[in-house]
């Protein structure tokens, strides 16, 4: 604290010596090797510590005749700039912690980072009003490799990690330049371009095993200039271009009747027109029905509905 | 770690009653999160911090009286710190992911605060301009509802029970909307269930505001939200399955209780289902590498209905 105050109160470079005369609790006899070499890891860990917090401090020298370099932090760096938000803005940034707080134990890094960063925008005099006022409530899953993720996009920085596809059951490593992070339908994907494959893919965060770990320098690559995200997660669903007719007992199978683009009321039943993209994956789901519905056409699809309620039937009951 | 967050937390301290000359202790705790006793430690610690020299007029100098704090002399720290790369991406991030819904009846005061904020993170927001979070809604039935939860009015609802396979009208009172897992929710006092119910939004088929005040319950209570999930109330059935590669998905996408890869590379999947005739009609649905291991009625009620389905090809 004493540390902070100093640097932020000085124009001048000031060296580590000159540091350790003025500043309390690091007072030693500069002479034993032992105490100076005590001090100076200390000193070493204080400036690491506040550069994580992002105290900005800066090293240089004063004039041409210093012969070591010394340590200052600008005051224009160090401030957060004037932030005046409305009440109603100020519950929205509440809203953003809460975000990560109910995500849970998989992203409590992000949630203190976003409740240290709400500290500081009510240090600069914003009163926060009670995120509830908006009436949202929202929760995003988190996956642990999420945050890792996170700070590997911020720096450009190489990431390794064990993966395992969906329809694989061995995982295997990958290497990728993370461009972005992308969350689609409640899940969280990594984009980027996989070095030992040579193309850009997106791998799903709750498919990663074990740890993320980042491998070479900062700035390492440049996300494309036209990224966009989505569009690497295969955001798009399959055209519904074909049509099937199914009979429903009337009142039931309500869930097709919403999809479908007409019906037809019969005596024993309504005739509903729904469209579909794949047959095995319309059939299954018409198979789900049951009794309450039965195929007319296409015969395709009525054959497949045929097939799977064959399985089914068959299924061993232990 | 922990003398890592007692730093930061001295830091905005100082700047902190600054701007609030005159506060009373137990709010500014409350405000900062930590207990009485925690903040009049870290206010003994500031009285010995001050400028080099570190006399009478060098050090941080607060009148202390009646439980409240005045800070006289701030040793030159009267901004907080700039906020952190992590700190930039962790609040821009949770913004960006609440304005990115459309539709949404606070999204105007979102994108607001965003701008703010983003402004105030400077270079630190671009990485975050890297990530985006997609919310499935539509627009309209979005507006509706969390306007209608803003205004505190009753809706009207027609909506689409994908547990019973049913079309349902409603009249509920609305409480708050939720977004969870890429989709958006209204949890409300339903008056037909006499209880509060969660209903999906794009299951919404019909939505009429009523120019009346919603007033669920006093002892209608919000559901827990825990590890983003909703906990199963206790009794409903657990169900086990053994899967192979098609229907492998399932696993990802029902919370499930334990899923565990078998010798043989198929998988074991037990979960939760809201009850029998569900999870019958969720079993029907999967391809063919599917095998019910519990309950027994269960696998009873997929064999006899596929049997009676069967009947009316023959």
């Amino acid at each position: 604290m004493n540390l902070v105050l100093c640097l932020l109160s000085t124009r001048r470079f000031l060296t580590a010596e000159q540091i350790a005369r003025i500043v309390p609790g690091y007072e030693h006899d500069a002479t034993d090797s032992r105490a100076h070499e005590a001090f100076q890891r200390m000193f070493e860990r204080d400036k690491a510590e506040l550069r994580e917090l992002g105290v900005p401090i800066e090293t240089g020298t004063s004039s041409v005749f210093d012969a070591e370099p010394g340590y200052r932090v600008a005051p224009g760096d160090y401030s957060l700039p004037e932030i005046s938000l409305e009440p109603d803005e100020a519950a929205a940034v509440g809203l953003a912690v809460r975000l990560w707080q109910n995500a849970g134990r998989q992203s409590a890094g992000l949630a203190l980072a976003a409740s240290r960063g709400l500290r500081k925008i009510r240090a600069a005099g914003v009163e926060i009003a009670p995120p509830h006022l908006l009436g949202i409530e929202p929760v995003i899953a988190a996956d642990p490799a999420l945050e890792p993720l996170l700070a590997a996009v911020r720096t450009r920085r190489v990431v390794r990690f064990m993966y395992a596809k969906p329809r694989e059951f061995r995982a295997q490593q990958r290497q990728i330049q993370p461009w972005g992070v992308v969350c689609m339908r409640g899940r969280w994907y990594v984009v980027g371009f996989d070095v030992m494959r040579g193309a850009a893919r997106a791998f799903r965060l709750s498919r990663i095993q074990g740890e993320v770990r980042t491998t070479g320098p900062a700035k390492a690559f440049e996300p494309p200039a036209d990224l966009d995200l989505a569009s690497h997660v295969g955001a798009t669903r399959p055209e519904r271009v074909e049509s099937a007719r199914v009979k429903a007992r009337p009142g039931v199978a309500a869930g097709l009747r919403r999809e479908a683009t007409h019906i037809e009321s019969g005596e024993d039943g309504d005739v509903l027109t729904v469209p579909f993209a794949d047959v095995r994956s319309f059939a299954s789901r018409l198979a789900s029905y049951g009794s309450a519905v039965v195929v007319l056409d296409p015969p395709e699809v009525r054959d497949a509905v045929v097939v799977r309620l064959k399985a089914l039937s068959e299924v061993p009951v232990s | 770690m922990k003398t890592n967050d007692r730093l930061s937390r001295l830091l905005v301290l100082v700047p902190y009653f600054l701007a609030r000359p005159g506060i009373a202790l137990h709010k500014a705790a409350d405000d900062l999160g930590i207990s009485e006793a925690e903040l009049a430690d870290d206010l003994q610690l500031l009285f010995v911090c001050g400028l080099p020299g570190y006399g009478p007029g060098e050090l941080i100098d607060m009148s202390l009286g009646d439980g409240t704090v005045t800070i006289t002399y701030d040793a030159g720290m009267s901004r907080p710190l700039r906020l952190s790369a992590q700190e930039a991406v962790a609040l821009v991030v949770a913004l960006r992911a609440l304005a990115e819904v459309p539709g949404l009846a606070a999204g105007d005061v979102v994108a607001r605060a965003l701008d703010k904020v983003e402004q105030a993170a400077g270079d630190l927001a671009d990485a975050a301009s890297q990530v985006s979070v997609r919310t499935q809604v539509s627009a309209a039935t979005m507006r509706v509802v969390s306007g209608a939860v803003n205004r505190q009015h009753v809706l009207e609802l027609t909506y689409y029970s994908a547990g019973r396979d049913e079309l349902t009208e409603r009249v509920v009172d609305p409480m708050r909307v939720l977004l969870r897992d890429g989709h958006s929710y209204l949890e409300a006092w339903c008056r037909t269930a006499g209880a509060v119910r969660i209903f999906r939004l794009d299951r919404i088929d019909g939505v009429v505001e009523r120019d009346e005040p919603s007033a669920p319950p006093s002892d209608a209570r919000a559901s827990e939200i825990q590890d983003g999930v909703f906990r199963p109330s206790a009794n409903t059935p657990l169900i086990e399955l053994r899967v192979g590669r098609e229907s492998r998905w399932i696993a990802d996408y029902y919370p499930c209780e334990t899923v565990r890869t078998e010798p043989d590379g198929r998988i074991y999947v037990a979960m939760y289902a809201s009850d029998l005739d569900w999870a019958r009609r969720r079993v029907m649905a999967l391809p063919d590498d599917v095998e019910v291991l519990a309950p027994v009625e269960l696998a009873q009620a997929v064999v006899a209905e596929a049997r009676a389905a069967l009947a009316a090809y023959q």
